[in-house]
Formats: structure tokens, C-alpha cells, sequence
């Protein structure tokens, strides 16, 4: 194969949390980036302020792939307690880059490794006076020692700093020194051996970094969101910060200093999830963004808001859980606890958002569907979409106006007769709101939780319930055609079918192109939202046999398809669970069905890192 | 008939402030308290078209029924009301808020709420509707009741009770007052001046459960009050327009003036209390509660306070009404954006 178009090679920084290796990592990053090369970066950090280990995982690919991988190419070694355990994840050929006062790394010979002792510490002593600033600093120094080795050019080490510090330009030069320094004492004191190089591609234009969570505030600010509420939660708060800066350049008079939006940290997440339901039914466009366990605070009020019918938007990064959990790694725990959230019959429309850009998107869908199906709607990212920066077509402007849904104002009341406000009169389940403080006898309503009928009157009676209840179904199975429907792509010929939601995607389309490389062809479906719509099932339908990709335990997307769909159906699927806290990557899934295809009579030989795949009968 | 019911500027009758009727217990202070809201409501003309009723789970809860039936409301879940608010009041600052509560409904389950409702001082009126128990849930001690208060069936609360009032003055609240729902004189300049503040309005009405805690031995019972009652001081609403009609002698009142222009003058009684001295409102509440009277009237006023929409620079008109030009940047904008992006 030619070098260059199947250079995939996957640096590893393992460092201490706290120590500001972020900034240099993302020097790294942008430099690559800026080369044109395909970057995956995915940081995999402890839940702590300082002290605990912490990794970089930064892969470079020609082929694009934006899943990470586990094993190191070319490792920085720079945290003491983990040193040993960190050298064994360098793959065989690779390069080893360490703090030299660590001592011997005890590498396995036959691994034929490059290995790079730097005396870091020492010379950001001699370097730099600050203490604070000094650990900093000895982060930039790996940069310039990494860049000796990999071939980086000046030109992209320089806009990559450029593009870190933009807005600090005081800490430039300090940054740029720290960098030359380290690229000198490589020129000075050791020499390159080993082939591992990264040559200039062009293959990044027009493509941006971005954090899903970055794109989720810009689809709030996109959709016209004016009441956000929040309470900080990793890996939801950078939600909340985006936002903010956004709306302090997009949302501000610049001569009253008056703000079109209202942030607001609140008490906790039971406040803010009550602060966005009273927003939307005085008729703003009102959501929040939170994990877990504030999804779990918010479970009444959700229920409230179902029952009540009223326009509102849970963003849930999902971290892991039960409990606290992980919470700085990532999963898919939470997808059957919201859809159904609350006690009651409840049942909620979920956004699976597969990249950044519907991140974006789904968010401005949620805030429309939300005011179009009067009911609280969710978007389920997570941390390895919210959080990482993802290589990613620049945010579309949005093409539709905003669907403000069934609300009655004075004049639109003034040619009625009556006002009910539960009452369906076309049909589809969505009876008509007025918002207070309309102008007119018949605008006002009695919004409460409790039983009611069609003039939302209070009622515990047995026909009453029942009908407000079907309806309330009705209204959500005729909206699934609103919702975004599952994305295809099935090979002529298909062995077999794959399905996966959310942040999975990466690592499952760059399976699927493994597979496709051995002569193995799959149909691939993605479901972007529940509840389910009908391509899921004609999907099943064509597919003998079905891998389901999820990032839990439980297999929740199975569990909630078998409560939908037919049981000859759902009785296809196999589950490939991943749960580990750590993002999905390709070799998950190809490993996984490698051990499922075997049992079938299928050999997939080791599916290891250059995916040298072979496949025997 | 013959005779034309009276009507306020805005040409309505006091039956237009009406709701349904009560489904609480006949003789419960909070349908006294509903007459007295009716009243102020009138008097003061309040437009049903610029109220929104708040509140969230009790007996106590439930009142906004029974009132001012043009209006919105909205009955939340159990102790959030002020969250509810909250939103509603940033989505469309320029309604009025009046939230209904209960002693169990403020002091238990919502206490966080309530506290941080008043440190944010968010433009609204919170009326407690304070009877010591939890009604709705028939009779079990609330956080309020008093210490040796004795319950229906004989068991003595040995716990410190949470004074409502003490507790927002403490917090900061801008404008506190109690009232006993027995005493519509007092109570309805009280409702009136709340309304009239910018800010958060607190308003602790002691509120007798007749089924559940009206019995000897009760501090929050009716007769108990009657016997307990410490008034602060004899209260006029004067609303900007209208003419002064009693004027006291020099250094016997004192008039506060409100945000909207109006005046709450306060006639001093015995008591020497000047309600926009903090410390001496915390004083006068723990002196009360050492005494085991039950200070009412206008406990602490600061009509300088800064409400929670204009300190978050909300413009004058409501979000909810902002077009979507205003919300969303436009192409250029946007496209600016996203090159800084890069
Ligand atoms: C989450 C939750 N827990 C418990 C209840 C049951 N509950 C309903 S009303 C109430 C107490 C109400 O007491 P208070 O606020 O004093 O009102 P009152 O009935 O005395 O006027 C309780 C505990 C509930 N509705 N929701
Ligand atoms: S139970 Fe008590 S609080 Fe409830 S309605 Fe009856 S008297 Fe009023
Ligand atoms: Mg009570």
C-alpha cells in the first residue's frame, strides 16, 4: 500500500491531570490539522482537578476515519504511575518519548521501539522561573520534541499556535519558545531512527474542529432559544459556556447592552428543568442541557410537562452511570430512561444526533418539534460527540423558519366560538395553546398535572383519563414522520445488516470499510430518533442477520425495538455491547463480529490494528 | 336589582375576579384568603389579562382556582412553583406573577426554591397559605408549626419551626410581611403593596386547617390568633390615583413608597418598628417567636432592590415575543461566525 495514503498512526500523550498537556495536545492537533491530515483527537480524562493520569489520543489518518484507536504509534510518556502500563500500549515498530527521569522504560526488545529519553523536566527548570507556568510549559516542550520526530512543518506548528492562543496573544512567544526548545534539544542530543513520519495532505478543506457541545449551543442559538437553564454537569456544562459566548457576540443591543436570552444557573437541575417548562409555556423557546443524573432529578417535572403539554428541550450528555458512575467517560446508559422518563405512561420523542453537524441540527429540530408536538422533547448526545473536537463540514445555515406549532392569539380567537385547549380538532393529536397574557375572554386556561379534560378542566373521571391518555399517543406516533428517520446505506449483496445510533457511527463506518476491503458486504442503518419509525422494521425486514452497535450494558435500544417491533423482527438482532467508558472504536465492533461471524462457521482472522483482516471458510 | 355594581378603572366588577367555586373544606383560611385576593385584586384593578397564577401542590395550591378565572394559571408539581415562575417570568417579564403556596408546599419539599427565588428577587408575589400542617395530605406536621404545637390526635412537635418570614428577610428578601386570614383589613393593603413591589414580594398568611389543626392546643388555630395576634402597625394602600383619604398626625405614620407610585402607609401602633431596618425586622420576628406571639403586618421593605429580569439586561419586552429576525443571526452573521470558527 502506499505510505502515504494508508498513513493511520495514533499518538498517545499520557500526562498528569492538571499539568495544562490540554493546550499542547491541541497544538499537536491543530498542527495536524493544518496539514491537511485527517485528525481524530479523542481526550480521555480522569474526574479530577489535578493529579490523576490522563490521556491524549490523537489519530492522524489519510483515509479520514474519525473513530479513535487504542493502541500508540508513537507514545509521550509523562506520568511516573503509569509509565510501565502506558509503554506497553506502544505497538510493535513504534516510538517511545519519555521523561527521562523515569529511568529505564524496560521495552520489549523484540517490539523494536524508538525511544526518545527527554530530560522534560530538567530543561523546563533551566527554562522557565515560574513554577505554575513552568508545568505548563513542559507540555509545549514535547510538541517541538514530537514534531523532530514526526516531520512536523514550522509552518503548520506556527498556525496551530496561532489558532490556540488566539485571544492570549501574550502567551504566544512563551509557548513558541517552549516548543523551539524542545525541538533543539532533539537536534542536539538524539537521533531519528524509525520511518514513522507524518507527510502533508490536503484533505482538510473547508473542514472545521468543532465539540458536539459547541454545535448544540449554536442549534440553540440557531432556533431561536431565549430561556436556557442549567445546573454544571460534566460533560454537559461546555453546553451552557458555549452558549454564553455565543450570545454575548449574537444576542447583545450593542448600544442598551439588553440580552435576547436569558442564561440561567439554577439551584439544580429540578430548577432548571422547572425554569425551562414555565419559559415554554409562557411561550419561549426554552431548553436545558444536563447528564444523567440530572435527567434523573428532572423525571418529575418531565412528567409535568408531558402531562401539561408543554414545549420543552432536555439536552442529555451521557457520561456513565449508574450513580456519579464515570463521570468524565462516555455511554449510551441513558437512552431507555429518557424515553419513557416519569412515572405514568410517558413516552418522549429522543434525537440521536451521529456527528457535529446534527448536533446542531437536532437541536433546532427539538426546539421546532417541541413547540410543534406541545411535549418535552430529547437530544441524547454524549460525551465522546459532546466533548471531543471532531473533524466536521462547517454547520449549515438553517433552511426553515421556525415552526412555532398551534398557538392561538387574539386575533385567531376572535373568530371562535370556544376555546378548549386539549381538544384535537384535525386530528393529529395537537390541540391548540394560547400563552398568558393573551388579550382576549376566552385565552385563559388552568394548566395543572392533575386529571383533566378537553376545557382543561379538573377531572378524575374514568372516560376523561383514558381519552386524554390515547391522544397524548396518538399525538406522538403521528409526529414520528417529523422526526429524523434512520440513515441507510446498504451494499448490494449484504451479509449482513449493522445497526448503531449516535456517537457510534465513526467506529462503525470505518468497520464497514474494513469489512468492504475483504469482500465482506453489510447494510448499515443508523437510527437517528425514536420512537422508531417503519424503516427500522424494513430494514430487519431484508437483513438475516443483524449486529445492534450500542454503548451499554443492556442492550437499551435493543430492549426498547423489542417492545415496538415484531418479534420475528427484533429476533434478528445480535447485541454488540460496549461499555467500558471509553469511546467506541472500529476494532470494538470488528473484533465482536469476528467472535459472532466464528460461531456461525465465519473465520475473520484478527482484526487488529492495520485491520489486516483475513477471512477463511 | 337596581343598583350598578361598583367597577374599578378598568371598568370591572368584583365578581370579574371571581374563579371557580372552592372545593376546600368550608371555614379553611384559604378560602378567606381567596375573598381578600378578590379583593385586592379589584381594588387595585390588576388587568386579568396581565396575571399569571402560580403555584404548586396543597389545598393551598389549589386556590388559584377560585380566583380571577381570565387569568392563566398554572399548577406545577409539589414546591417548585418558584422555578415555574422563574421561567415563565423570563420568557414574559411584563405579566404579573402571584404564586399560591403552602407551608409544606414553601417549607419542606421547595424550601431550595424558595430561597433561591428570593435571593434572585425575581418580580413576583408569593403568598404562603400557613397552616402549620400539611392539609392535602391530612394533617401531618409541617415545617412551620410551632414548637409544642400539638397535632389533631395529641403528638407534640418537638422540632424548631422555620420562620418563613425570618428566614426571607435573612436571605434578603426586598419585601416580607405577614398576615393571619382572619384579618382582611390588614391583609389586603399587604396583598395590594406586594403587587404593587418590583421584586420578590413574600407574604406569610397564617391560615387556620380547620379539619386539621384548628384544635386547643394549636399555635396557628384560629383562636390562638385571636389571642396572639401582635400587629405591627395599621396599614393604608393609597394607589397613585387615588385622593388621601385619612391623614394622621405628624410623626404617626409613616408612608413607603411602592415602585408603580403608590404609597403603603403604616400608622404605628404601640410598636416602634421601621420596616426598612433589616436587623430590626429579624428582631421584632425572634422576639415574636420567643413570646409566642405572631407578629403581623409589614415586616421589612426595600423598594431600591433590583429585580431578576433587569439584572439578567432582559429588554423591556418579552422574549416570547421576539420574531425570529431577532433571534437569529443572519447569513452573514452567521457565516462570520463560523470563518472565526476555522
Ligand atoms: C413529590 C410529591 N411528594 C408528595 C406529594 C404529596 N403531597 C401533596 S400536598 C402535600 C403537602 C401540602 O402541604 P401544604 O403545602 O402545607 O399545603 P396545605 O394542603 O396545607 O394547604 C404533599 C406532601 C406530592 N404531591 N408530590
Ligand atoms: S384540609 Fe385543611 S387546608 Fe385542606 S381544605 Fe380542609 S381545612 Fe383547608
Ligand atoms: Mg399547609
Amino acid at each position: 500500500m502506499d505510505e502515504i495514503a494508508g498513513m493511520d498512526l495514533n499518538l498517545v500523550m499520557a500526562t498528569v491531570n492538571g499539568s495544562g498537556s490540554q493546550s499542547a495536545n491541541l497544538v499537536l492537533t491543530r498542527a495536524l490539522f493544518a496539514m491537511g491530515v485527517p485528525v481524530a483527537p479523542k481526550n480521555i480524562f480522569p474526574s479530577n482537578i489535578e493529579g490523576l493520569p490522563t490521556w491524549f489520543f490523537l489519530r492522524a489518518n489519510a483515509a479520514g476515519h474519525l473513530a479513535g484507536r487504542r493502541e500508540a504509534d508513537l507514545l509521550v510518556a509523562l506520568n511516573r504511575a503509569t509509565f510501565h502500563q502506558d509503554v506497553a500500549r506502544i505497538l510493535a515498530g513504534g516510538v517511545l518519548v519519555f521523561e527521562q527521569a523515569f529511568g529505564d522504560p524496560q521495552v520489549d526488545p523484540e517490539a523494536h521501539l524508538s525511544t526518545y529519553p527527554v530530560p522534560f523536566g530538567k530543561l523546563a527548570k533551566e527554562a522557565v522561573s515560574d513554577p505554575d507556568l513552568r508545568k505548563y510549559l513542559t507540555n509545549m516542550i514535547y510538541v517541538g520534541v514530537v514534531a523532530e520526530i514526526l516531520g512536523l512543518p514550522e509552518k503548520a506548528l506556527e498556525s496551530a499556535l496561532a489558532r490556540q492562543f488566539r485571544g492570549k496573544p501574550r502567551a504566544l512567544p512563551e509557548n513558541r519558545a517552549a516548543i523551539e526548545l524542545g525541538r533543539s534539544y532533539f537536534k542536539e542530543n538524539l537521533t531519528r531512527s524509525g520511518s514513522l513520519a507524518v507527510h502533508p495532505l490536503d484533505q482538510n478543506k473547508g473542514k472545521l474542529l468543532l465539540e458536539g457541545n459547541q454545535a448544540v449551543a449554536l442549534g440553540a442559538l440557531m432556533g431561536g432559544c431565549s430561556v436556557f437553564a442549567w445546573y454544571p454537569i460534566t460533560p454537559s456544562s461546555s453546553v451552557a459556556e458555549h452558549l454564553t459566548s455565543l450570545s454575548d457576540r449574537l444576542r447583545v443591543d450593542p448600544s442598551t447592552g439588553e440580552r435576547r436570552i436569558a442564561i440561567v444557573q439554577a439551584e439544580d437541575e429540578l430548577a432548571a428543568a422547572g425554569m425551562v417548562i414555565g419559559a415554554g409555556w409562557a411561550g419561549a423557546r426554552s431548553m436545558t442541557a444536563t447528564s444523567g443524573p440530572g435527567i434523573s432529578l428532572m423525571a418529575e417535572f418531565v412528567g409535568l410537562a408531558y402531562f401539561a403539554e408543554i414545549p420543552s428541550v432536555f439536552v442529555d450528555i451521557q457520561r456513565v452511570g449508574p450513580s456519579t458512575g464515570l463521570p468524565t467517560r462516555t455511554m449510551q446508559g441513558d437512552l431507555q430512561f429518557a424515553y419513557s422518563l416519569s412515572h405514568g405512561d410517558t413516552r418522549h420523542p429522543i434525537l440521536l444526533p451521529g456527528s457535529v453537524v446534527e448536533a446542531y441540527t437536532f437541536t433546532q429540530m427539538a426546539l421546532d418539534l417541541a413547540e410543534r408536538v406541545q411535549t418535552p422533547v430529547f437530544v441524547l448526545s454524549d460525551l465522546d460527540l459532546g466533548m471531543n473536537l471532531w473533524m466536521t463540514d462547517p454547520p449549515p445555515y438553517p433552511e426553515q423558519p421556525f415552526d412555532r406549532g398551534k398557538v392561538l392569539g387574539e386575533e385567531e380567537l376572535q373568530g371562535m366560538a370556544k376555546f378548549e385547549r386539549y381538544r384535537d380538532l384535525d386530528g393529529d393529536g395537537i390541540a391548540a395553546r394560547t400563552l398568558p397574557g393573551t388579550r382576549h375572554p376566552l385565552a385563559a386556561y388552568f394548566t395543572r398535572g392533575s386529571g383533566h379534560d378537553e376545557a382543561a378542566r379538573y377531572t378524575e373521571s374514568e372516560e376523561a383519563y383514558p381519552r386524554v391518555m390515547d391522544r397524548l399517543r396518538r399525538k406522538l406516533d403521528s409526529a414520528v414522520w417529523r422526526l429524523p428517520q434512520p440513515e441507510e446505506s446498504t451494499e448490494e449483496g449484504a451479509e449482513f445488516g449493522i445497526i448503531a445510533y449516535g456517537s457510534s457511527d465513526a467506529a462503525v463506518a470505518e468497520a464497514r470499510s474494513a469489512l468492504s476491503s475483504l469482500g465482506i458486504r453489510t447494510g448499515y442503518l443508523r437510527i437517528r430518533s425514536l420512537p422508531p419509525g417503519p424503516a427500522i422494521a424494513s430494514f430487519l425486514g431484508r437483513h438475516q442477520r443483524v449486529y445492534l452497535v450500542e454503548q451499554n450494558r443492556d442492550g437499551q435500544m435493543l430492549q426498547v425495538l423489542r417492545s415496538e417491533l415484531a418479534p420475528g423482527l427484533t429476533g434478528r438482532i445480535q447485541s454488540i455491547l460496549h461499555y467500558d467508558g471509553f469511546p467506541l472504536f472500529a476494532a470494538d465492533v470488528l473484533e465482536a463480529i469476528r467472535t459472532m461471524e466464528a460461531g456461525r462457521g465465519v473465520r475473520l482472522t484478527s482484526l487488529e490494528s492495520d485491520a489486516a483482516v483475513e477471512r477463511t471458510r | 336589582m337596581g343598583v350598578a355594581a361598583k367597577v374599578n378603572p378598568l371598568g370591572l366588577t368584583r365578581d370579574d375576579y371571581k374563579g371557580l367555586a372552592t372545593t376546600l373544606c368550608a371555614g379553611c383560611g384559604h378560602n378567606s384568603i381567596t375573598n381578600h385576593l378578590v379583593k385586592a385584586l379589584f381594588e387595585s384593578g390588576v388587568d386579568p389579562y396581565r396575571m399569571a397564577k402560580m403555584s404548586g401542590i396543597g389545598c393551598s395550591s389549589k386556590a388559584t382556582a377560585y380566583f380571577m378565572e381570565r387569568s392563566h394559571a398554572f399548577n406545577a408539581v409539589h414546591g417548585r412553583m418558584p422555578a415555574v415562575t422563574t421561567g415563565a417570568a423570563l420568557a414574559n417579564r411584563q405579566l404579573l406573577y402571584l404564586g399560591i403556596s403552602g407551608d409544606g408546599d414553601t417549607a419542606s419539599i421547595g424550601l431550595g426554591q424558595f430561597c433561591h427565588l428570593v435571593r434572585r428577587n425575581l418580580d413576583c408575589t408569593y403568598v404562603i397559605e400557613d397552616n402549620g400542617v400539611y392539609g392535602l395530605t391530612k394533617g401531618q406536621f409541617s415545617a412551620t408549626a410551632d414548637i409544642g404545637s400539638v397535632q389533631k390526635r395529641g403528638a407534640v412537635n418537638e422540632l424548631e419551626t422555620i420562620d418563613i418570614a425570618a428566614l426571607a428577610v435573612q436571605l434578603g428578601a426586598s419585601f416580607v410581611a405577614r398576615g393571619f386570614s382572619g384579618d382582611g383589613g390588614q391583609l389586603v393593603p399587604l396583598l395590594r403593596a406586594a403587587m404593587a413591589h418590583r421584586g420578590t414580594a413574600i407574604l406569610d398568611v397564617i391560615s387556620p386547617c380547620v379539619t386539621f389543626n384548628d384544635h386547643a392546643g394549636s399555635t396557628k388555630s384560629y383562636a390562638y390568633l385571636k389571642e396572639h395576634d401582635l400587629i405591627l402597625q395599621e396599614l393604608d394602600f393609597v394607589a397613585h390615583r387615588d385622593e388621601v383619604v385619612v391623614s394622621y398626625p405628624e410623626g404617626e405614620s409613616v408612608d413607603v413608597a411602592l415602585h408603580d407610585g403608590s404609597v403603603l402607609r403604616l400608622r404605628k401602633l404601640g410598636q416602634q418598628h421601621d420596616p426598612l431596618d433589616r436587623l430590626a425586622a429579624l428582631t421584632v420576628l425572634d422576639r415574636g417567636r420567643q413570646s409566642g406571639e405572631v407578629v403581623t403586618g409589614l415586616i421589612y421593605v426595600n423598594p431600591e432592590a433590583v429585580d431578576f429580569c433587569s439584572r439578567e439586561h432582559l429588554p423591556a419586552a418579552p422574549l416570547r415575543d421576539m420574531k425570529e429576525a431577532e433571534l437569529r443571526p443572519d447569513r452573514q452573521r452567521f457565516a462570520e461566525l463560523i470563518a472565526s470558527w476555522s
